[in-house]
């Protein structure tokens, strides 16, 4: 479904990817974790070609979208939902015609429909009473959740999550981490999420890449990867207090 | 000459960029930066530099622009000079793309911002125009209105007003007022909604942001100018008439028989022509400028500021040749 082949790209003289080689198939929830700067956000832009690699290649099933132009492009981003790090709402429209805005622009359905949608979508994720809500009375949680409610409205093939839980508290985060998973059982969706929270990571992955200094340092499912004798791997997960013999494994999670 | 380097520069967007990243003033650190670095020409190498080439078919990546420090003056002024060109080629794109746009203006997406827009550009700056157009009229009045008082004549400061009036003050304030404030309230917005990633977002929803944004804003302004200096043209003559009456001694009769005598129609359609293309340049100017923005608020400060430079100097060029192409 997405597969990157050696793609390498330097930003400002600093390289943020190098040679970064993986496959994700169809239906996967695919998380990608590494430390702040190591290329996680990098590599998300390069599936919808907000960046182009410097060389190597990404494809999008049977489209090469880092090289695809015009019309091709835009279909293959048709395929993708994405929720951003700040969620870039448009500020000027309530959280409502923020979800419904894909349909809207993209489609010839009545506004009535469009509207039923947005409700129905703005109710999963726990906001149907911030219809009318202006992006800048949400908080950044609620704000999250309306990207996300927009992000699926279009029902895409393929998901992109930067940070979806960043700044949330704990019980929403878990719910989206409910939603994200839902999503992959119920409609196979594939989701490919970028965070730093291991706890999602663990929970509802069902692939984990861990990136460091631009370079895939390990690639496995989370049984896996909790068990990866890799230093940096080890260091990451326990500077979030989790450890192979911890209430991970005893809660029988893996 | 100019024309032809703007178009090689638009239209060689590529080569164009690895010319400003690496041609001048490429330090030896060159190698290591932009795009992967590799040398200008060098078979086979994919430079990119800022790569935002507007439009349906082309806009399709937002690289950041890293450049090296040029190595000495020269080098820094011919950055300038090619950036200049450059940025004039995709600013033309853009107008270009922006206009293909305009058979959506009614669609149901577009219709509500157009006019939203026409009442934020127009209806909103009401109030800044018609205290810069009496005043502009009051001091025409004034200044000719002396001079021509010396001589006995100061019943055809009515005629002087209008006819500076229609031909230049009334759009070249008009422009000057719309540039400053609207113009740079759009820089200020599109510069955000690039450093909040809405326009990356708006792009991977495959909904074309120059139709989306720039188009509604192009129409609602080239539409809106006229009207607005019409309005600058009528308060500027009636405060030219208040002046004449309480300090020249110039009843309004007579005023406004002078208004009338000797303007003609050209030049009331010749000043509102160039108030349609004031719009246009500084809704291009101001999209162009947003759109380009980097380095979050800094970058909107910048671009914001860029775009009143740049629209007062457009401006005042613009203006100097329409009025040499009406008036031989």
């Amino acid at each position: 479904m997405i597969r990157f082949e050696k793609v390498h790209k330097k930003l400002g003289g600093r390289t943020v990817l190098d040679g970064v080689d993986f496959e994700i198939a169809p239906g996967e929830t695919f998380f990608i974790v590494g430390t702040s700067g190591a290329g996680k956000s990098v590599s998300l832009k390069h599936m919808v070609r907000l960046l182009t690699p410097d060389s190597g290649r990404v494809w999008i099933g049977d489209d090469c979208v880092s090289e695809a132009r015009g019309r091709l492009l835009e279909k293959i981003r048709t395929r993708f939902g994405v929720l951003f790090q700040g969620a870039a709402l448009l500020n000027w429209m309530c959280a409502g015609d923020n979800v419904g805005l894909p349909l809207l622009e993209r489609t010839n359905r009545p506004e009535e429909e469009i509207e039923a949608l947005a409700r129905e979508k703005l109710a999963l994720v726990g906001l149907e009473a911030a219809y009318d809500k202006m992006p800048g009375e949400l908080s950044g949680g609620m704000r999250k959740r309306v990207g996300l409610a927009r992000a699926i409205i279009t029902s895409p093939e393929i998901i992109l999550y930067d940070e979806p839980t960043s700044g949330l508290d704990p019980v929403t985060s878990r719910a989206i981490d409910q939603l994200i998973d839902s999503l992959r059982r119920g409609l196979g969706v594939t989701s490919v999420v970028v965070t730093h929270d291991m706890h999602s990571a663990l929970s509802i992955a069902t692939r984990i890449a861990m990136l460091d200094a631009g370079r895939i340092v390990e690639l496995g499912t989370p049984a896996e990867f909790i068990k990866s004798s890799n230093e940096k791997v080890q260091q990451f997960l326990e500077a979030q207090y989790i450890t192979k013999r911890g209430a991970w494994e005893k809660a029988g999670t893996l | 000459m100019v024309l032809r380097a703007v178009l090689a520069c638009s239209c060689t967007p590529r080569l164009c960029d690895n010319l400003i990243a690496h041609g001048l003033g490429a330090s030896s650190t060159a190698g290591e930066n932009a795009g992967g670095g590799q040398a200008l020409g060098k078979p086979g190498t994919r430079v990119y530099g800022s790569a935002r080439y507007f439009g349906r078919r082309t806009i399709h990546t937002r690289e950041p622009e890293y450049l090296v420090p040029p190595v000495n003056t020269w080098a820094r002024i011919g950055r300038q000079v090619l950036t200049a060109l450059r940025d004039t080629g995709r600013a033309l794109v853009l107008l270009a793309e922006a206009t293909s746009q305009v058979v959506f203006v009614f669609s149901r997406q577009n219709r509500n911002d157009t006019l939203h827009q026409m009442f934020q550009s127009g209806i909103k700056s009401l109030g800044v125009i018609t205290v810069v157009a009496l005043f502009t009229g009051m001091i025409l009045a004034l200044q000719t209105g002396l001079e021509l008082r010396r001589y006995g004549q100061e019943a055809f400061i009515g005629s002087a007003v209008t006819i500076s009036l229609l031909r230049e003050m009334g759009p070249f304030m008009t422009g000057l007022i719309i540039a400053a404030s609207v113009g740079s309230a759009i820089a200020a917005q599109m510069g955000t909604m690039v450093v909040s990633e809405e326009i990356a977002a708006l792009e991977i929803m495959s909904i074309n942001p120059v139709r989306f944004l720039v188009m509604p804003r192009l129409v609602a302004l080239a539409l809106m100018m006229p009207f607005l200096t019409l309005y600058t043209n009528a308060i500027g003559i009636l405060g030219g008439a208040i002046v004449g009456f309480t300090q020249l001694d110039v009843t309004f009769i007579a005023y406004f028989d002078n208004c009338t005598r000797y303007a003609e129609n050209k030049d009331l359609l010749v000043g509102l022509f160039k108030s349609f293309v004031f719009g246009v340049i500084v809704v291009i100017v101001a999209c162009h400028q947003g759109f380009a923005t980097t380095e979050g608020a800094i970058g909107v400060g910048r671009a914001t500021r860029r775009t009143v430079i740049i629209s007062f100097l457009t401006i005042l060029t613009m203006g100097y040749f329409i009025t040499r192409m009406f008036y031989r």
